[in-house]
Parts: structure tokens; sequence; C-alpha cells
């Protein structure tokens, strides 16, 4: 692929040949492969969009902590124990002597400690035990994000390798890799992620800290296939263009001329297939989390946060409490978005075919 | 052909086989199993010793955790499994087999009403969109296309139960159907419009999940064939812009369509996990997810590879429409 396009600066009426080159060179600007994706892809709108997005979630998630940490001291797991009064009506029925049935109601108030409305010392109120939402959104940011990018690099890795054995030395190689592609491709990614998990979980040897590693390695494990076919594929149509067989005759080792010269050429469809696949990433943590099968009570994950509505624990939360579940889910659809505008972008950018 | 079907189908066989010994590896690494789980609370008090929960164990080829066991074990599950025995659930007491068929049906019915509403929606849309490409209806439609992507299935229904089920409280909250009311066994109408009934939340989020993708594949493959040549002949030959959207390049869009959408007819019947989960439909994924939180191994292994057979089909199926959509197509 040709990347280089020359911009015109103004136009040229020379017609004296000796000059030529040196007037072409002074009136004609070379712009860089990278430039010229970076000058695509800011020119479109949702690129842009996605970006801010995503720069909002990383500083909310990375800095934000550090700032409420700085000033009032406070990490996600602090409770904190607001007083307040609310009504408590019980209702009961109860037939009289008469032999009607009657409705007894019984109001009184209680003081409860937790699950605190919205106020000035904490701007999302508090949960169903005491943290703080507001900060606890933030350090559910961390554990997504650092989640995603790991994984989506684990990933790339695997991928980048296997796809690359297989595209270059084909035949047998390449029957093998691609057989266990399929076999993993045809896998049901949630169900097996929910038995892998719930495995973790019932294993006591493994502190409740460590999951989380366990929760990645099971990520990749589920999503190295796609990567795979990607190089796979690219490498099987750039391995029979002439750059190539210059490479064969300086006589190389395959290993250098798959990951020096086959592999980079993939990279454009590999930046993009990574920024898309975070937001699928982040998607399967906060729904495993969900399930509470993700990151353990009491660290913040936005799927648990949105799990406190779960209506078949009462819906309470659901209806009444929203300033605990929908700031949570509207980050993840923030972030999930945020990734895919910036991966479209840098697919028209890497593409120009595309755009029109 | 047939000699390309048949090397399909071997292909086939040989991925359901390495993921049959995948998902049995897996499962059988699980072990929190049921009878662990039912049977620690008469072990404690006494009830049972562990010679009886043993004896239990190698009943359901549960007992041997060395590779060698495990491998045993898996041929003779391999044995029972080909001969349509998928095993006996231990959660719901029946075979598994027989759990499949029972629940898949409800599953089934809101997939399928989901899937006939994407591509009611989603292929229209997307349409236009790429009709009036860079418009401010494309953009809208694209950025609501992604958003649906984007949302997780438990959040987009707690959502709708808050602002349907409780706020204005024109639809259920949960379940099949209304636990208050008894119905005359003969009322068969009046059972299935309050099924239906129940049934339109989790409808929705499934379309407004999916029907993004739908969109964006027809708006993609609409843009890459309205940019081909013959369209410019056709738009040359002054046919309407009608015409030659419609017939033109619709025509030759409907090839990857059928071919993606066919695919994911197989898939319907594999249950949404979360959303059923989430609005307590005894579907199959529902069904399902009960089983890993307990432990219910047979189960769990009947269901995954039943969806690994799904996934399979529908790529045979996607396969086999691609030549049968397309007569350019000759495969070898």
């Amino acid at each position: 692929m040709v990347m280089t396009e020359i911009e015109r600066n103004n136009s040229v009426n020379n017609t004296d040949n000796d000059n030529a080159e040196l007037e072409l060179a002074q009136n004609f600007r070379v712009i860089s492969p990278g430039r010229m994706v970076a000058k695509r892809f800011f020119k479109s709108k949702l690129s842009i969009a996605g970006l801010i997005m995503i720069i909002f979630v990383f500083l909310f998630s990375f800095v934000g902590p550090l700032i409420v940490d700085a000033t009032w001291g406070y990490k996600e797991t602090q409770v904190f124990k607001i007083e307040r009064n609310t009504d408590m009506v019980t209702i009961a029925q109860f037939t009289g002597p008469d032999g009607k049935t009657y409705d007894y109601y019984d109001k009184s108030q209680t003081v409860i400690i937790f699950k605190a409305p919205p106020s000035k010392d904490h701007w999302l109120g508090t949960d169903t035990s005491g943290f703080d939402i507001f900060t606890r959104l933030m350090y559910g940011g961390r554990i997504s994000l650092v989640i995603s990018f790991i994984v989506i690099f684990l990933e790339t890795f695997i991928g980048i390798i296997l796809g690359g054995l297989a595209g270059y030395f084909g035949k047998w190689v390449d029957q093998l890799i691609m057989r266990i592609v399929d076999i993993f491709s045809c896998l049901p990614s949630l169900p097996i992620l929910l038995v892998l998990s719930a495995t973790i979980n019932s294993i006591e040897s493994i502190p409740a800290e460590h999951r989380i590693y366990y929760l990645m390695a099971f990520l990749t494990l589920m999503g190295w296939t796609g990567v795979a076919r990607i190089v796979r594929g690219q490498i099987l149509m750039l391995r029979e263009q002439e750059y190539m067989m210059a490479a064969t005759t300086t006589g190389i080792s395959p290993i250098h001329k798959i990951f020096r010269h086959l592999v980079p050429n993939t990279m454009p469809q590999l930046i993009v297939s990574a920024t898309l696949g975070l937001g699928g990433i982040i998607l399967y943590e906060s729904t495993l989390s969900y399930l509470g099968l993700g990151v353990p009570f009491p660290r913040a994950a936005w799927g648990s946060m949105i799990a406190l509505a779960d209506p078949s624990r009462g819906q309470e939360i659901l209806a009444y409490y929203p300033n605990m579940w929908v700031p949570a889910g509207v980050l993840i659809v923030v972030t999930v978005l945020g990734f895919s505008f910036i991966g479209d972008g840098l697919r028209d950018a890497f593409d120009p075919r595309m755009k029109r | 052909m047939w000699k390309y079907l048949l090397k399909r189908i071997g292909l086939a066989i040989i991925i359901l086989l390495g993921a049959s010994a995948l998902i049995y590896l897996l499962s059988m690494l699980m072990p929190a199993d049921y009878i662990d789980n039912q049977t620690s609370a008469a072990l404690q008090s006494g009830a049972m010793t562990m010679e009886d929960v043993m004896r239990l164990k190698e009943l359901y080829g549960l007992a041997d955790k060395s590779f060698g066991g495990i491998v045993k074990s898996y041929i003779s599950w391999l044995k029972s499994t080909i001969s349509g025995d998928l095993g006996f659930s231990f959660l719901y007491g029946k075979p598994v087999t027989k759990v499949l068929s029972e629940y898949i049906w409800i599953s089934f019915m809101i997939a399928f009403i989901s899937y006939i509403l994407q591509i009611a929606i989603g292929i229209p849309m997307g349409i236009k969109a790429s009709v009036s490409q860079y418009s401010a209806y494309d953009y809208t439609v694209s950025v609501f296309a992604m958003m649906g992507t984007a949302l997780p299935s438990f959040f987009l229904s707690a959502l709708l139960m808050n602002v349907f089920a409780i706020k204005l409280g024109i639809f259920p909250l949960q379940g099949l159907t209304t636990a208050t009311t008894v119905f005359a066994p003969d009322e068969h109408l009046k059972i299935l419009l309050d099924k239906a009934w129940h049934l339109v939340l989790p409808i929705t989020v499934l379309t407004l999940l999916n029907v993004g993708g739908t969109m964006k594949f027809t708006r993609t493959n609409m843009l890459e064939v309205l940019n081909s040549d013959y369209i410019r002949t056709a738009r040359a030959k002054g046919l309407s812009e009608k015409a030659v959207t419609y017939k033109h390049a619709f025509r030759n869009t409907m090839i990857p369509l059928v071919t993606s959408l066919s695919g994911m007819l197989p898939g319907l019947f594999g249950g949404a996990m979360i959303t059923e989960t989430v609005f307590a439909i005894p579907g199959i994924g529902y069904m399902a997810l009960r089983a890993t939180r307990q432990g219910d191994i047979p189960f769990i292994m009947g269901y995954n590879m039943f969806l690994a057979i799904l996934t399979v089909a529908g790529m045979l199926i996607s396969d086999i429409m691609y030549m049968v959509v397309d007569p350019r197509v000759k495969l070898s």
C-alpha cells in the first residue's frame, strides 16, 4: 500500500527542466504516512468525540481517585454512616370479627445509616454498604480499563505469534493452528467464562484479590482467535509480495521475516481490531461483575454496581435509588462507545479506500 | 459442490470433537459440583459419610479427577452424547435433553420475534443511511446503532424496567405469567396474551441491542455496492434514484445480508442468558445460568455442547446460503 501523498502548496508554472526537481521539492510537501493517518483521523467528528470520551473516562478513573485521596483522604472502601430518618410503612391484613378483611397500616420512623441521597459531600450519595458511589465509580473505571488493556495486549501478542506462524508456514502448521482457532471460536464465550469464573470463585486456596488475574487469563483465552485470523489473513496476502522475495534473497531467518517484515505491515488492522475489541472486553468484564463472578467485593466494579438494581434482590434500589446504578451504566456506555468511535475513525484513517 | 459440502461437514465434526473435549475438560475442573454442594450439609451433620458421596460421584462419573480418569469418563460421555443421551441434570432432576427441549421454545420465541424486528427495522434504516451518507440522518442512526452495541443488556433491562414497569406500570417487571391471577386451563388466548405481555420488555431489550449490528452491516455493504460501476451506469441510463437503490443496489447487498442473517438462525435457539435472568423468564439461558451457579455439570456440558453445535450449524448454513444466493460463487 502506497501511503505517501503529495500535497500541492501553490501552483507551479516553471518549464525550466534543470530547476524542475528543486522546484518540486520547494513547492510540494511530503507528508509522512503517520501524519496522514492522524490528519484523516482528526477530520472525522465522531473520532474526536470518541477521543474526548475516552480521555474523560481515563482522567476520571486514574486522576480522580488521586484527587479524592489527597483532598478528603478516603478510598473506595471507606464506609460512611450518614444517619437520616425515613418513614417505614408496614401493611398487614387481618379479618375482623365481622368477617370483613381490613388493611392495617403502621407508620413508624426508622433511622438508616446507609443509602444516603446525593449531597454536597457525596455527590452521588452512598450505596447499600455506605461506600461513596462517586469514588467507587472512579475505582471501577480503573479496574475495567486496566483489565481491558492488559487483555487486549495479551490477545494481540498470542494472536500475532500463532497467526504469524500459521500464515507464514502454511501447510500443516496452518491447518493445525487454524483448526485450534476454529475450535476456540465455536466455544460459547459467556457460558464458558461463567464456568471458569465459578471454578475460580470456589477454589478457596486462591485469594480473592488474585481472582482478577485469572479473569484476565480467561478473557484472553476466549478472545485471541480474532487477532490470529486477522494476522494470518494479512500475512497470506503479504508474503507473496516482491519485498518478501527481496527479504528472502538476503537470507534472513524465517522468524526475522515474520516478525520484522510481515507483522509490522499488519499493524494498521491490528490497531483497529484492538481498539474495537477493548469495548467488548469491558462488556464481558462488567457482565461477569454483574453476576458476582468478576472483581470480588468490596472492590468496586461498574458491573457489580449495576447489580444492586437487580430486581431479584428486591425492587427498592431499582425503583428509588437510580443514583446507585445509572451512573455506572452510563460510564460503561460512554467508554465502549468511545472505543468504537475511535476504532471506526482509525479504520477509515488507515484505509482511505473506505472514505469517499 | 457436494464434495465441498462433505469437506465442510467433515471439518465441522472435527471442530465439534475438539470443542467437546475442551468443554468437558473445563467443566470437569469445576470443583463445586452439585453433589458436593448438596451433600455438604448432610456430611456435616453425619447423615452421610464420605463413602456415600463417593459412591454417588462414581455413579455420575465425577469421581476420578486425575487425567486418566477424565479421559476415561470423557470417552464414555462422548459415546452417550453421540447416541443422543446428554446425561441427567442433578439440579432439574430430568435428563438434560428433556430440559433443553422443554425450555428452548420460550427462548426461541423471544429471539425469533426480536430477529424479525431486527431485520424489519435495521435493513431499511441501513439503506436510508447509506443513500444519504454523511447526512444528519446517517450520523444519528449510526450513533444509535453503536449505542445499542455498547449497552450492557442488564443495564438496558434495568432502565426499561425502571421506566416502563415501575414508573409507568404498563408492563410487568419479571416472570412469564402473572402470579396473582389464576387462569382457567381452557383460557388459552388469555394465557397467551398474558405471556406476550410479559415478553414485551425482554424482546425490546434484545431488539435494541441487536438492531444496530444489522443496520451497520446493511449500511457498509450498501455503500460498497453503491460505489460500483454498474450503479453509475444505472444512474447514467436515467433511472430514478429509487430504482437504482432498491432494484440495482439492494439486490447485491442481499448477498452478504442473507448469508449473515441465515447464519444467525441456529443461534436463536441458544437463549439470552443475561436478559432472561434479569427478567426471570424460564428460558434455556436462565436455566443454564442457574445450573452454572450450582455446578450442575451434566447440564452445563450439555448446554455448552448444544451451543457449540448451534454455532457450527450457523457457519455451515451461511456457507451454503452463500452459494445459493450468489450464482457467481463456485466453490471447490
